[in-house]
């Protein structure tokens, strides 16, 4: 009778969440229970927890739906730069994700989700020992454990590739390779621990955290504020940038990005029905909101609403309602969305500017400046109507959230940024993370890749 | 011989086209280029920084002529191009040493026409 009512629980609700959920077990008992506990295989789910074919189509179909997300991000990317370095953006992506899913099968899988303390996941699941086909309740309770673990992998891989945003036309490409192997061991895994994995402290918080607004987006834009201060501005920053090169590309990253943040956030349900429906919504109104309200803001300041804006505001808006998408209303997604379309806008237009720090494609202006936001946001504006597995935010009359929230939200900066820096000052101590002037002068595609992305001659 | 090099408006090359065909010029090279004159360029936007510098997108033609299709060629150009708009363009008039054609290796006013 009780392991029949978990499993319906754990079910109904995400393995963020999973400890809140047992608080609402009594009531499950006393509402439905008795009815479920007569059905053909409740027993049977009691022993060992039944595979729902429907919740792992869904969860496998948004693992692929969030490993596109890294080749659109080298779209979206790409064509924010200039010729001469566009295949060196694409191939930091595509190493990104062949490095790291490897580092992901070996033990960044267990450092992050395996039995550990309440800041890092242990060893017990490296090499994905016990990681089979059997579910673990712990997390996802009706797909196989392997199905979760694939799924996450895609949001280690995503993760670090946000950062190439802050220093792309300027790194050299081992470096890369070996700061971004660091990075996800030293920042990544554990701050996924702390939010997602057993025992992990800011879980045990009640922290919210649907899809990774503080693991992903926090994570990889303080990071990426750091990186931008490590490297140094691009030679000839800022008047001397030759503009986007092929902004059509960008478009195409931006749009493949927003198909895939479905698979990022309904995904995240890790099952499919109301929960994932509620966050499909979320996010697609989210992302539709901050793309009007970027547009807007670029037409009342610049008398023209540009392409690029519009794109950047529909990435922020997406960022932001990472972490609230299962726990808010559409509404709650409405409001969100207006603040990702202000606030990274005046990170962008204006903040960047003043401090003069050269975050070449903005991962920091937009995906942390719009992560932070969205982690708060989601202590505002969270809801337990939407969701019984989350919590009720300031506007339902619980301000304690909002409190968690910031909390979590300032944690995950200060590690990251200062990991982060950490990390990049040591590997620039062997390997120098920086391209010399004239490689930079010439453009990583040749000196890095000894290619060029595209002939003048037919 | 003369060398005419025209820098007219994108939008305008197929009117100057038809006009040198009227006037019998067949050869013509035409390629895209970007410049600036005295109309300066349009300031462009890319999240809220402005490029200063930015050249404008202009077309330009390399005609070879013998020295009696030189007016006819600068007619044909400038009717075609002119909008009376700032940023119409230039005509550039250089003198042509030698011209060979590559086929038969004709040299001179015989291998421009």
């Amino acid at each position: 009778m009780m392991a029949t009512g978990s499993r319906f629980i754990l079910r109904s609700c995400t393995r963020r969440v999973g400890v809140l959920a047992w608080a609402g077990l009594p009531v499950f008992l006393a509402a439905g229970g008795a009815a479920r506990a007569g059905e053909p295989g409740g027993q049977i789910a009691a022993v060992q927890p039944a595979i729902n074919s429907g919740d792992t189509a869904w969860v496998l179909v948004s693992a692929a739906l969030v490993m596109l997300m890294t080749p659109a991000l080298a779209f979206f990317y790409g064509g924010l730069v200039r010729r001469k370095n566009m295949l060196s953006v694409l191939m930091q992506c595509l190493m990104i994700l062949c490095l790291i899913s490897l580092q992901w099968v070996v033990f960044g899988y267990s450092l992050s989700f395996g039995p550990g303390n309440s800041l890092i996941g242990g060893l017990n699941w490296a090499f994905l020992k016990g990681v089979g086909m059997t579910p673990n309740a712990d997390y996802a309770a009706t797909i196989p454990h392997q199905a979760f673990m694939i799924f996450q992998m895609m949001f280690a891989v995503i993760t670090p590739a946000l950062i190439i945003g802050a220093f792309a036309e300027r790194m050299k490409f081992s470096a890369l390779c070996v700061f971004t192997l660091l990075w996800a061991t030293f920042v990544y895994d554990p701050v996924a621990h702390w939010l997602w994995g057993v025992g992990g402290f800011l879980r045990q918080w009640g922290v919210l955290d649907f899809a990774g607004g503080a693991v992903v987006h926090i994570n990889a834009g303080m990071t990426a504020l750091a990186a931008s201060l490590v490297l140094g501005r691009r030679q000839g920053y800022p008047d001397g940038i030759s503009p986007p090169h092929n902004l059509p590309f960008a478009v195409l990253g931006a749009g493949l990005l927003w198909f895939g943040w479905f698979g990022f956030n309904a995904g995240s349900a890790l099952g499919c029905g109301s929960l994932a429906t509620g966050a499909f919504v979320a996010t697609h109104i989210a992302g539709a909101t901050a793309g009007v309200v970027w547009a807007l803001l670029d037409w009342t300041k610049h008398k023209k609403p540009t392409t690029l804006g519009m794109i950047t505001g529909m990435i922020a808006g997406l960022a932001a309602v990472t972490p609230a998408s299962g726990f808010v209303t559409p509404m709650g997604a409405i409001c969100i969305g207006i603040g990702a379309g202000i606030i990274p806008w005046f990170a962008v237009t204006y903040v960047k500017a003043l401090l003069g720090y050269d975050d070449s494609l903005d991962a920091f202006g937009v995906h942390g400046v719009g992560g932070i936001w969205g982690v708060i946001a989601t202590g505002i504006f969270a809801s337990k109507a939407v969701s019984p597995a989350g919590a009720d935010g300031l506007l339902y009359g619980n301000p304690g959230l909002l409190w968690i929230q910031l909390k979590a939200a300032i944690i995950t900066m200060a590690y990251s940024f200062v990991v982060g820096f950490v990390l990049l000052k040591v590997v620039d101590a062997f390997v120098k993370v920086r391209v010399g002037e004239h490689e930079e002068r010439v453009g990583l595609d040749l000196t890095m890749h000894r290619e060029a992305a595209y002939t003048v001659i037919d | 011989m003369k060398y005419i090099v025209g820098i007219i408006q994108p939008d305008r090359l197929d009117e100057v086209l038809k006009r040198l065909m009227d006037e019998e010029i067949h050869l013509v090279t035409v390629s895209s280029v970007v410049g600036r004159g005295r109309q300066k360029g349009i300031a462009e936007v890319y999240r809220s920084h402005k490029e200063q510098g930015s050249l404008l997108k202009k077309t330009k033609l390399e005609i070879a002529v013998n020295e009696a299709f030189v007016e006819k060629t600068v007619k044909a150009i400038t009717e075609g191009a002119r909008t009376g708009q700032i940023g119409d363009g230039k005509i550039f008039i250089l003198d042509l040493q030698e011209c060979i054609r590559i086929r038969t290796g004709e040299r001179g006013g015989e291998a421009i026409g």
